[in-house]
């Protein structure tokens, strides 16, 4: 996935990618990736629960927002357990 | 997050030799508009299909680099789970794709004004490539043009 991330890049489509895998992220190095806390099979977080899922793609969406990001950007996503 | 000890020993061990392919250098591109005018495509690698799509195949070698257009006009509960992987359960994201293809989602975001619009079409390819020579060579480059051909400015990942 994070090789067609980085293709997508290279023709001017700015990417995010949701990572579950720690050191696919470390070792691939996708342009931009939300780390999140959750296994395969549940990239977004649970099933039927669109607010969580909303607020995963949120956190990966303002990461477009970020300026002057590192070079490859890599932020944690944290559920709130409230 | 997964690590690797939350596998298997074989699946541990077949990620610790996996020859993972580095991106560098690491290519970027800024968003030149707001996000609430920009136009999103979604990107799955839990290889969905619609029933009328051909299924992923999984005889070939190394996984099946090729990829299916899913119009964003799909009803989500009508994408069928072609991924050859058995070392996650799959009945989350059958019971709700949008938890890994999440088009429902997408839509949404224009409805609340985050972002101007949906494209057209998304991309579906299968994940667990252990070969992706002929991803990197032909098939992302050519769901490249076409995204870019869409004037997509934005795209979601989502793995499974």
């Amino acid at each position: 996935m994070s090789l067609v991330a980085a293709e997508l890049e290279r023709h001017g489509i700015a990417t995010v990618a949701i990572q579950l895998l720690r050191v696919a992220a470390e070792k691939v190095r996708p342009p931009r990736a939300l780390l999140v806390p959750y296994r395969h099979g549940f990239p977004l977080g649970r099933p039927d629960a669109p607010e969580l899922q909303h607020t995963v793609i949120e956190a990966a969406l303002r990461m477009f927002e970020k300026t002057n990001a590192a070079k490859p950007q890599l932020s944690k996503f944290v559920e709130d357990s409230d | 997050m997964a690590e690797l000890g939350d596998f298997s020993l074989k699946h541990r061990l077949f990620l610790k030799s996996y020859p993972w392919r580095r991106i560098d250098p690491v290519p970027r591109t800024e968003l030149t508009r707001p996000l609430a005018e920009c136009r999103l495509a979604l990107v799955s690698t839990a290889g969905f299909v619609r029933p009328d799509q051909e299924d992923f195949d999984p005889s070939v070698r190394g996984g099946d680099p090729s990829w299916r257009a899913i119009a964003s006009d799909t009803p989500v509960s009508s994408l069928v789970d072609t991924h050859r992987s058995e070392t996650f359960d799959h009945r989350a994201m059958c019971q709700d794709p949008n938890l890994a293809f999440p088009i429902d989602r997408a839509h949404e975001l224009v409805a609340r004004g985050r972002i101007g619009s949906v494209n057209q079409q998304h991309l579906s390819f299968m994940g667990s490539i252990t070969a992706p020579g002929r991803l990197i060579r032909d098939s992302a480059p050519a769901a490249a043009r076409v995204l870019r051909k869409d004037e997509v400015d934005i795209a979601l990942l989502v793995p499974v």
